[in-house]
């Protein structure tokens, strides 16, 4: 078959995904913010859909947030990265699934610096060496989270209980996705669809049943910055941001944001309530937020997933609006539950935005 | 040519940013930070290929140089290949080896950055570790923080977590021999000389703002750097 235009087009924006044996690090915002989707992450891989996934306790921070704060040198953050890649060695893994897209971008950037400047790769192995007696192999394969699951978009759909349609209309819920500035933006061909037209998380909307709703600012930044947002002084850039984006998408009446990054979804999640507080905007419908889910979330849900199993009680606007809409029950009494039932009390109410 | 260009050329990301630019502001067009900033990255790469050392200099003491939000929007859309991000970051390196961070409002931020990022990473192995950093530092993450903040241990359980515990697992205990290693590599690889150099301009900086600066976070200079907001840095909505 002829492969032309677009179709050759989006040829040069697939990308391999190990189908299976992945070497799983951890995301520190994802872990302090999102940390049930985490816990999703492995049982939808191991218990779901039966693949093997490890874990290894030692490894770390690839301090990506700091390299990107610019307090990290690189070389150092070169050898913390090979650090890591030694641990999937000595463990017998080849598939790398880093589940920040912080991290994800780091490593693709630091693969590409040793393939054009292979002298910086062997100083980082001397490093490393020399640190921690270590040595380390280049993983076959790198694939971020958000890859894997998308790999597995149609498994997931085969299994799901719930269909992203809106049970009173009968449409499609409309989503707008968010992609991790660093998931393609530095190298576009590492990201299934590339940077302008990434497909990660619309392939898993689409197949989930939903419908994506395009709007302006689709690729903008959702305003981390880093140094922009850890500093107080600076928080200013982040809330215009994710100001922009909601502005944007507001008219296309979104009943989500999906998101990829880890950071991202608290900062959509947070600055909405901010915008609410501060100027007395919302975005949502009746005076709520628009909800913001990770992919690991909407994946446990469509899975049939107790809702406050996941971690979405976690997020500032609330997310029932949307559980509604698709006919997912949930037990309100125990949304602000632990373990065994324990009582945690119940979170104040903001000011402005509404909330469950 | 200048010897600071010199000195940017040994910064492998410097080479990969920077490859001849047209000036066609295709970055600036597509920049978050110049949307938000009184900045623009196609000026920046403008100074740095003059090759002067003396208007590098300036760049280096200057705000400029601290606007970018390192997206790296910048690098998709140029049509040379240039990434302004990158050259931000051989900027910024350079600017914190040769101690002229300390001499703008933004630049002098790096200490808080390495109080804050840095202490987390050496001490706990994350880069970021939040139980105790509330809403007095954070009052955008609202009261379900507080919420979460009070209960933090039981709602980490709840979820799945291994909060401080051995093995593996979200929020674990990284082992100290781990965090042995991590320490080493900082040692070996000019990460640790990088904090130290921050520390020390900042003290120097501290004496000179007549601020105190002692261990931590609950000192003048840390709160100042790390809340004031001259509000110079901003686009002209004219």
């Amino acid at each position: 078959m002829k492969i032309e235009g677009k179709q050759a087009l989006w040829k040069d924006y697939q990308k391999e995904i190990a189908d299976d044996n992945y070497f799983y690090v951890r995301s520190c915002i994802r872990q302090s913010f999102f940390p049930g989707s985490e816990t999703a992450f492995l049982n939808i891989m191991r218990q779901d859909l039966g693949k093997d996934v490890y874990e290894h306790p030692c490894h770390t921070t690839c301090t990506g947030i700091g390299y990107h704060s610019d307090i990290v040198p690189l070389e150092t953050t070169m050898t913390v990265v090979a650090r890591q890649f030694a641990l999937m060695t000595e463990a017998g893994y080849k598939n790398y699934v880093p589940s920040c897209v912080t991290s994800f971008g780091l490593y693709t950037e630091i693969l590409d610096i040793w393939h054009h400047f292979p002298e910086t790769l062997a100083k980082t192995r001397e490093n490393l060496k020399k640190a921690t007696g270590r040595e380390f192999q280049i993983p076959e394969n790198l694939a971020h989270a958000s890859d894997i699951i998308y790999k597995f978009r149609k498994e997931i759909a085969a299994k799901a209980k719930y269909k992203l349609i809106n049970k009173s209309t009968n449409q499609p819920i409309k989503v707008v996705e968010h992609i991790g500035c660093h998931y393609s933006k530095m190298f576009p061909s590492k990201g299934v669809g590339g940077a302008e037209y990434p497909y990660v998380l619309v392939g898993m909307i689409e197949e989930w049943g939903g419908e994506v709703i395009d709007y302006p600012e689709r690729r903008h930044c959702c305003g981390f910055g880093f140094r922009q947002y850890l500093v107080q002084a600076n928080r200013g850039y982040s809330i215009a941001c994710s100001h922009k984006k909601f502005e944007s998408m507001q008219p296309f009446k979104p009943d989500l944001i999906l998101t990829n990054c880890p950071g991202c979804p608290m900062f959509l999640d947070k600055w909405q309530y901010a915008i609410a507080e501060m100027e007395g905007k919302t975005y949502g419908e009746n005076g709520q937020g628009i909800p913001v889910f990770t992919y690991e979330e909407l994946a446990g849900l469509v899975l049939g997933y107790n809702p406050w199993d996941l971690g979405v009680q976690l997020h500032q606007v609330s997310c029932e609006p949307l559980l509604d809409k698709i006919g997912i029950p949930y037990d309100a009494d125990k949304k602000y539950e632990g373990i065994n039932g324990q009582k945690l009390g119940i979170p104040e109410m903001p000011l402005t935005l509404k909330c469950c | 040519m200048g010897k600071l260009y010199e000195t940017l050329m040994l910064d492998v990301r410097f080479q990969e940013g920077l490859n001849a630019c047209i000036n066609c502001g295709t970055c600036t067009a597509i920049c978050a930070a110049a949307e938000f900033y009184n900045y623009e990255p196609r000026s920046i790469v403008d100074t740095v290929q003059t090759k002067d050392d003396e208007k590098i200099i300036a760049l280096l003491k200057s705000e400029t140089i601290w606007y970018c939000g390192e997206c790296m929007s910048c690098k998709t859309r140029c049509p040379r290949g240039n990434a302004p991000g990158l050259i931000i970051m051989a900027l910024r390196s350079l600017s914190q080896d040769m101690g002229y961070f300390v001499e703008s409002e933004k630049g002098r931020q790096q200490l808080a950055l390495k109080r804050t990022i840095g202490a987390w990473i050496l001490s706990t192995g994350y880069c970021v570790y939040l139980e105790g950093v509330g809403t007095d530092l954070h009052p955008e993450q609202g009261p379900i923080w507080d919420w979460k903040q009070k209960n933090w241990s039981k709602v980490f359980e709840r979820l799945g977590a291994n909060y401080r515990g051995n093995g593996p697992g979200i929020l674990r205990k990284i082992p100290e021999e781990t965090l042995d290693e991590l320490r080493e590599i900082f040692r070996i690889t000019g990460g640790s000389q990088r904090f130290q150099q921050i520390e020390d301009c900042s003290k120097k900086k501290a004496q000179e703002m007549n601020l105190n600066l002692d261990d931590g976070i609950a000192n003048e200079y840390f709160q100042h750097i790390y809340k004031y907001n001259s509000q110079t840095h901003y686009r002209d909505e004219d």
